[in-house]
């Protein structure tokens, strides 16, 4: 039970129909293209995976040399090819990398021959990622997990060795949650490099065989601390859906997969952005992942008291579209953060208005907590109370997934003891006001519900507006995060392609019988 | 205070303690023996005294320390220079009144944040209208043609950009430092200026967090702005010394 606000029912139902509105209006353009991403990730999805000879990844060869027929679907022609030369998917890729066949050649393979062929491969591929959910599953029951707000931390040390130590050390010290996160520039490459790496700027690269790595040390770690530690990698920029599949066939527990974050904060194409985060949510949902949503970057381009309504909005916004994609509200960690200018007066009172207000609001979600990042400064010791502070919000208003502050944030990625001194504070501060909540109730005519009623408020005119411009005009005009982006804009549009009538994707439909969307689905993909 | 400049130590109660506070990770099981080990490393830096008041382990077999060193060694301070930016700061109004008076047409400047670098922040706060924590940015400096291209921009695009357009200052904003990355963004642009052959006729400026005037020069740019550095210093900085500029050419 977390302190009520009395936010009027009606109003909340209202904000929901109109992001469903706006999510509507986006559908035909995601329903019309795929892309080179998604083409790929149906290949990862059959079983793809390795580099050719000279290194580039075999799903990109394969897309690229079907490139002139990607309207149709690229499962359709890599079955016949697979069944008229009598090979595995791999084999066949590298004869087609060495120039040896041609998938672009008619074959004696019917489309229904074909299509059989893949009902098969698809239940059984699928059945890996099933059984990845299953063992998370179990592995919960068996050894438990943390209380929330589970306590999120990142490693980036760029080298994926070096990160799993880190991860354990952290684990050891109450973690819940290893976030991985990704090299400075990675969103922005069209391929997923291949295998362990050791050199990144800023992060480390996500790869398959790193996601093995830092599972099987978190599993380690998990079984010896006799709790459930969650890994979580980050599907945005112009791979999203092929990094949720390697997620699903590596047991990630978490995905940052927001439908906007790419257009806004990395410049890649909406339109290919809102075709990839469909696929890739539906992946998600399948494979039991929980996503987070990045609107706490909203406020670190955009001032955190005028634009807190966006962060609403966007959470509606993003709540709309991955219930079409088939996640369950306790799969979708929404974000938002702690990014008030320190010095206003009462403005630990709003943080915490605006944490309770979306926890009223999205009952069910893990909400994904963000802390303060763009007031952090080489003040470290301030920097370590304003951290204290979001805690309390944190705790207080119940949220689900707390990313740790740490006090070096203005200066490096955090180092060992950063993120210890940060689970130190945390582990006091929610420990020492674990059921506040309960305890207090706000005053209804006080600051903080005002606060909470006048954001929602903003929120109804902000989102009517955004249905009347609809949301890719609404994205260029610069309402989200003060950033404005152009439909023909941004990196990957050359990777939009328009489907044709009998465009096939067997994963989408196979997927969505499962996670209840059923033939809805059709709508979409 | 009677202070020696010869020979300033850190202060913690007492003039000439030399108290210093520091906290590290040794890669060491926490007990007596690292916590000894940690006291003589502090002690090795050149402290007189050094005392453990705390060492925890923080999980893998390392050991987090907070150490007190008293007694640290002195600094002559009088020898010191810093290569700071000469130009005095003006504030917008200034030089808005001062541009018209110093030079008969706008000052084309161009900016950007390269590499792979995201960040836009920074550059945005120093040249988009809306400016930063109540500084107006370049835009609104009546003085001055600005045109911001974002983050992520090559270095190939920001000096076509700044040749196209006959900048006559390019700011160039790195946020990112991991593995000295900036270092070699904002060499590899500066490389390619000169090899274009317009290195006299643009001012080049660096800015970001962690870069400061000394780095800059350092770098072969012509001045470094770091954190909490705004729009007036930088507008400041460019009237002047272009202005030097075009007085002692024709002087
Ligand atoms: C906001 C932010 C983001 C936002 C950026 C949004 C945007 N559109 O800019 C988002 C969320 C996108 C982001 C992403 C990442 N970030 Co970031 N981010 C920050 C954060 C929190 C604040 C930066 C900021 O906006 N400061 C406010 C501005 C006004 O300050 P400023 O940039 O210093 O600019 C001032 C001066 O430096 C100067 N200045 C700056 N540029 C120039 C240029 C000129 C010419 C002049 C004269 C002056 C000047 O003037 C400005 C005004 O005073 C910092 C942490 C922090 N508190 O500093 C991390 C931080 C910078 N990010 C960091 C990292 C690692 C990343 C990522 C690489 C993480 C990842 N692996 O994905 C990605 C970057 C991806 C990429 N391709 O670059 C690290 C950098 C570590 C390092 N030293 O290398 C930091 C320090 C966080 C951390 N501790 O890890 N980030």
């Amino acid at each position: 039970m977390t302190t009520s606000l009395g936010l009027d029912p009606k109003k909340i139902a209202d904000l929901r129909k109109t992001a469903d509105s706006i999510t509507e209006k986006v559908r035909p353009l995601i329903k019309s293209n795929t892309t080179l991403t998604v083409e790929r990730a149906v290949l990862r999805l059959m079983g793809l995976d390795g580099t050719d000879a000279d290194g580039v990844p075999l799903p990109n060869v394969v897309v690229n040399h079907l490139r002139s027929i990607l309207g149709g679907g690229i499962a359709i022609p890599v079955a016949r090819g697979m069944l008229h030369h009598n090979l595995g998917i791999n084999e066949l890729a590298e004869k087609v990398s060495a120039g040896e066949i041609s998938l672009l050649e008619n074959t004696s393979v019917s489309r229904t021959r074909a299509e059989e062929f893949l009902t098969e491969l698809v239940d059984e591929q699928l059945e890996t990622i099933e059984n990845n959910r299953k063992t998370r599953e179990k592995m919960i029951s068996d050894l438990g997990e943390g209380p929330k707000p589970w306590q999120y931390v990142i490693v980036a040390t760029g080298n994926i060795y070096e990160d799993a130590i880190q991860a354990k050390a952290a684990a050891e010290k109450g973690a819940d949650i290893i976030a991985v996160i990704r090299t400075t520039g990675q969103s922005l490459l069209d391929y997923i490099p291949y295998g362990i790496t050791t050199e990144g700027f800023g992060g480390t690269y996500a790869t398959q065989a790193n996601f093995r790595h830092m599972r099987k040390a978190l599993d380690e770690v998990s079984v010896k601390q006799g709790r459930y530690i969650r890994l979580v990698n980050y599907a945005s920029g112009l791979c999203m859906p092929e990094i949720v599949v390697m997620g699903a066939f590596e047991r990630l527990d978490m995905m940052l997969n927001d439908s906007m974050y790419g257009i806004l904060f990395r410049d890649i194409n909406p339109v290919r952005t809102f075709v990839d985060q469909y696929f890739s949510r539906m992946i998600n949902a399948f494979s039991g992942m929980i996503i987070n949503t990045g609107e706490d970057n909203y406020l670190t381009t955009a001032d955190a008291i005028e634009s807190a309504h966006t962060v609403l909005a966007s959470d509606l916004i993003n709540e709309s579209f991955a219930k079409a994609a088939g996640l369950k509200p306790a799969q979708m960690g929404l974000g938002h953060a702690f990014e008030i200018n320190p010095d206003t007066e009462d403005g630990f009172l709003m943080e915490l208005a605006q944490a309770l207000m979306l926890r009223e609001i999205f009952p069910e979600a893990p909400l994904k907590y963000m802390p303060p990042t763009k007031f952090m400064s080489g003040d470290i010791f301030k920097g370590f109370i304003m951290n204290a502070m979001f805690n309390l919000a944190g705790v207080w208003s119940n949220q689900g997934i707390q990313l740790l502050g740490m006090l070096t944030e203005a200066m490096h990625t955090p180092f060992l003891h950063d993120r210890f001194l940060a689970l130190e504070n945390s582990r006091y501060i929610m420990n020492g006001a674990r059921h506040i909540g309960d305890a207090v109730s706000i005053n209804p005519d006080g600051i903080i519900a005002k606060r909470a009623h006048h954001v929602v408020d903003e929120t109804v005119k902000f989102l009517h507006e955004v249905e009347f411009d609809g949301l890719l005009k609404s994205i260029a005009q610069g309402r989200f995060a003060d950033i404005s982006r152009t439909m023909d804009g941004g990196k990957g549009l050359a990777g939009v392609i328009e489907k044709n009538d009998d465009y096939s994707n067997p994963f989408a439909l196979a997927m969505a019988r499962k996670t209840g969307i059923g033939e809805e689905v059709t709508k979409w993909i | 205070m009677d202070l020696n400049l010869k020979e300033i130590k850190p202060y913690g109660d007492t003039l000439g303690d030399g108290a210093v506070q520091l906290s590290f990770t040794l890669p060491l099981k926490c007990g007596a023996h690292s916590t000894e080990a940690a006291r003589r490393l502090v002690l090795s830096m050149g402290f007189s005294e050094a005392e453990v008041v705390n060492n925890v382990d923080i999980g893998e077999g390392f050991t987090f320390f907070v150490v007190y060193g008293k007694g640290c060694r002195s600094i002559d301070v009088t020898t010191i220079e810093v290569a700071q930016v000469k130009t005095s700061v003006w504030s917008r109004a200034e030089c808005n009144t001062k541009a018209p008076e110093m030079f008969d047409r706008k000052l084309i400047v161009v900016g950007a944040c390269i590499g792979e670098d995201a960040h836009t922040v920074g550059i945005d706060a120093i040249m988009n209208m809306k400016g930063f924590n109540g500084h107006y940015g370049l835009e609104r400096y009546s003085g001055f043609e600005s045109h911001n291209l974002g983050a992520q921009v090559t270095p190939e695009n920001l000096l076509e950009k700044a040749i196209a357009l006959k900048a006559d200052a390019v700011l160039v904003s790195q946020v990112v430092t991991q593995r000295d990355i900036h270092m070699k963004n904002l060499t590899q642009f500066v490389e390619m200026v000169e090899a274009s052959g317009k290195r006299n006729e643009m001012l080049l400026i660096a800015g970001g967090p962690r870069i400061d005037n000394a780095l800059a020069l350092e770098l072969g740019y012509d001045a470094g702005f770091g954190r909490g550095s705004y729009a007036e210093d930088v507008a400041s900085y460019i009237l002047q010394e272009l202005y030097r500029r075009k007085t002692s050419a024709l002087a």
